[in-house]
């Protein structure tokens, strides 16, 4: 069977479609490359769309938590602190048995049980409070001239937020943010090893690296392909984010701009 | 545990519940607490000692020296770590195994790797096949806190990395002006000073430390999530003495409750030690705590 075969068979296999049985055994490294890529395909749906929710709710979190009001600040506080102070691992686990359980009463969420939307929803949530906390940190560090200058405008509410506090406050957490980004796609691979069920095993790209693992029990083939797709996703997300990073500090030179480091330090 | 246990079925439900909680598997779900921290306690030193090694290394003029120092403490960038410990957990068994078949047995003539197996001979099996389930149980710890610490050492290794380049060149500049060679104003005056610049990162790396502990159970040591989850799920009369329903969510919620518990008690303890590290200081921290007037 030649490699494009295998590729047209298994390709899409992590999304159920194409050849139903997954091989058995006398592996070929092109088996086991094409099926940990075909699950990259739910680590970059479950961290992207994880991501770009949690951005929204991340800035409201922010916002709510440097509010001098203590009714928004209080549980701002509280929720980064609950998703922050406890291990991903947990959360999962913790979020698939308690939809498992209003499972039993409301039958209409029975979807939030399966991966493709209850583990979305822990990472959204996950992810909202760690970047929720970085943006906090840098709406407290936004220097004092600059919202100084917007009052001298006769700026105020809305205007003030979207114009200076806004722009600002992103272009400080974006090497931050940046980390963030790239660690929610790392914590992405925990999902199908906590509880949420992997359907007709279709699975994410450490699933199916950990499927041949077990098979052949030889972990120096499928790890290093797994390695090797995270290390091109994690370039291509810092090249990305350094985009953006030029745009949002397009008034600086290119000497004066904050330079993006990859710094590891989130396990959660 | 308590002498009303012999019937459960007539208790009423706080007795029920004493009875329940106390049950032979239930003080096994409480030793694996001390298994948490216990691997806490252990992984910690190691980890900061390979972290040590590892930038040390990193340092070195040699270039084959510093480029493995540099693999190493990039290596937790670009990959999840998940993987790393699904990685080592089988990679050092083998290892292991490689090394001891090739020292006990040297005249076996198969291939280790045939197929879809790896085998050794009878000899070289870790831990031999008739070895007690106490042996059993030790050796898959060791195994999981090895793999702990090297994915946790490569983490270190990068605090550790920049705090060293923290310290003010001119402190290193001093001592070889004072004629001290390149081994003595490293150990007497770079690693004295690194650790202040290293603290924030290695508090840092502590609390990341408690939160990756649940993944022990994804090296199959038997952890808490093992026995929430095993005490948790439904149980009918036939079995036990203490049927009950669905209980994963409430288990796991204790556990969460657990976490949030010791990151609470981390903070509070590493704030302390900052204060103390930072008190008389010539920073920013100093001089807050100046500020402040004597506490």
């Amino acid at each position: 069977m030649s490699c494009w075969q295998t590729i047209a068979d298994y390709g899409l296999r992590s999304l159920g479609y194409g050849e139903r049985l997954l091989p058995r055994s006398d592996f070929t490294l092109c088996q086991q490359f094409t099926l940990i890529g075909s699950g990259m395909i739910w680590n970059i749906y479950f961290g992207a769309l994880a991501l770009l929710a949690g951005f929204i709710l991340a800035v409201a979190l922010a916002v709510a938590k440097a509010s001098p009001r203590r009714r928004f600040r209080k549980p701002a506080e509280w929720f980064i602190f609950l998703f922050r102070g406890s291990p991903l691992f947990i959360q999962f686990f913790f979020a698939y048995f308690l939809f498992l359980s209003l499972k039993g009463v409301v039958p209409a969420v029975s979807a939030l049980t399966s991966a493709w939307l209850g583990a979305l929803v822990v990472l959204f949530l996950n992810t909202a409070a760690y970047s929720g906390e970085i943006f906090y940190g840098a709406l407290r560090s936004i220097p004092r001239g600059d919202l100084e200058a917007a009052d001298a405008y006769g700026l105020s509410g809305w205007t003030r937020f979207h114009r200076v506090v806004f722009p600002t406050m992103l272009r400080l957490a974006w090497p931050a943010y940046t980390n963030e980004a790239i660690f929610l796609f790392h914590a992405t691979t925990l999902v199908f090893f906590s509880g949420f069920p992997a359907l007709q095993q279709r699975g994410d790209a450490l699933y199916y690296a950990s499927y041949f693992a077990d098979k052949t029990y030889n972990p120096f083939v499928p790890y290093p392909i797994l390695a090797f797709y995270f290390i091109v996703l994690t370039l291509l997300i810092a090249g990305g984010f350094g985009l953006m990073n030029a745009r949002l500090n397009r008034h600086l030179s290119a000497a004066e701009r904050p330079r993006l480091r990859l710094r590891p330090k989130l396990i959660r | 545990m308590f002498s009303y246990c012999t019937d459960p079925d007539t208790l009423d439900r706080i007795r029920w519940f004493s009875c329940y909680l106390t049950t032979g598997v239930h003080m096994n779900f409480y030793k694996s607490f001390g298994t948490v921290l216990l691997l806490l306690a252990v992984t910690a030193p190691v980890a900061l000692a390979f972290g040590f090694i590892g930038a040390i290394a990193a340092r070195s003029s040699i270039l084959a020296i510093s480029l493995l120092g540099r693999t190493y403490t990039a290596m937790v960038r670009g990959v999840p770590d998940i993987a790393y410990f699904l990685f080592f957990v089988i990679a050092l068994d083998q290892a292991l195994e490689w090394v001891k078949h090739r020292v006990v047995c040297p005249d076996w003539t198969e291939p280790v790797r045939q197929g879809a197996n790896f085998l050794v001979c009878p000899a070289a099996k870790i831990p031999m096949g008739n070895a007690p389930q106490a042996i059993h149980e030790a050796y898959g710890f060791a195994i999981a806190v090895f793999t702990f610490a090297i994915v946790f050492g490569a983490f270190a290794s990068n605090v550790l990395y920049g705090a060293m380049r923290s310290v003010p060149r001119a402190q290193l500049e001093t001592a070889e002006a004072y004629g001290m060679t390149r081994r003595q104003s490293f150990w007497r005056i770079l690693v004295p000073q690194m650790w202040v610049y290293a603290l924030p990162g290695l508090s840092n790396l502590w609390m990341v430390l408690v939160k990756a502990t649940p993944l022990l159970f994804l090296l199959g040591v038997e952890d808490i999530v093992y026995w929430a989850r095993e005490l948790g799920g439904t149980k009918t009369p036939r079995f036990t003495d203490y049927p009950h329903g669905d209980w994963r969510m409430w288990y796991f919620l204790g556990l969460l409750v657990f976490y949030l518990a010791l990151t609470r008690v981390s903070e509070i303890g590493l704030e302390r030690l900052m204060r103390r590290l930072t008190h008389g200081q010539a920073t920013a921290g100093g001089d807050a705590l100046r500020r402040e007037g004597p506490a």
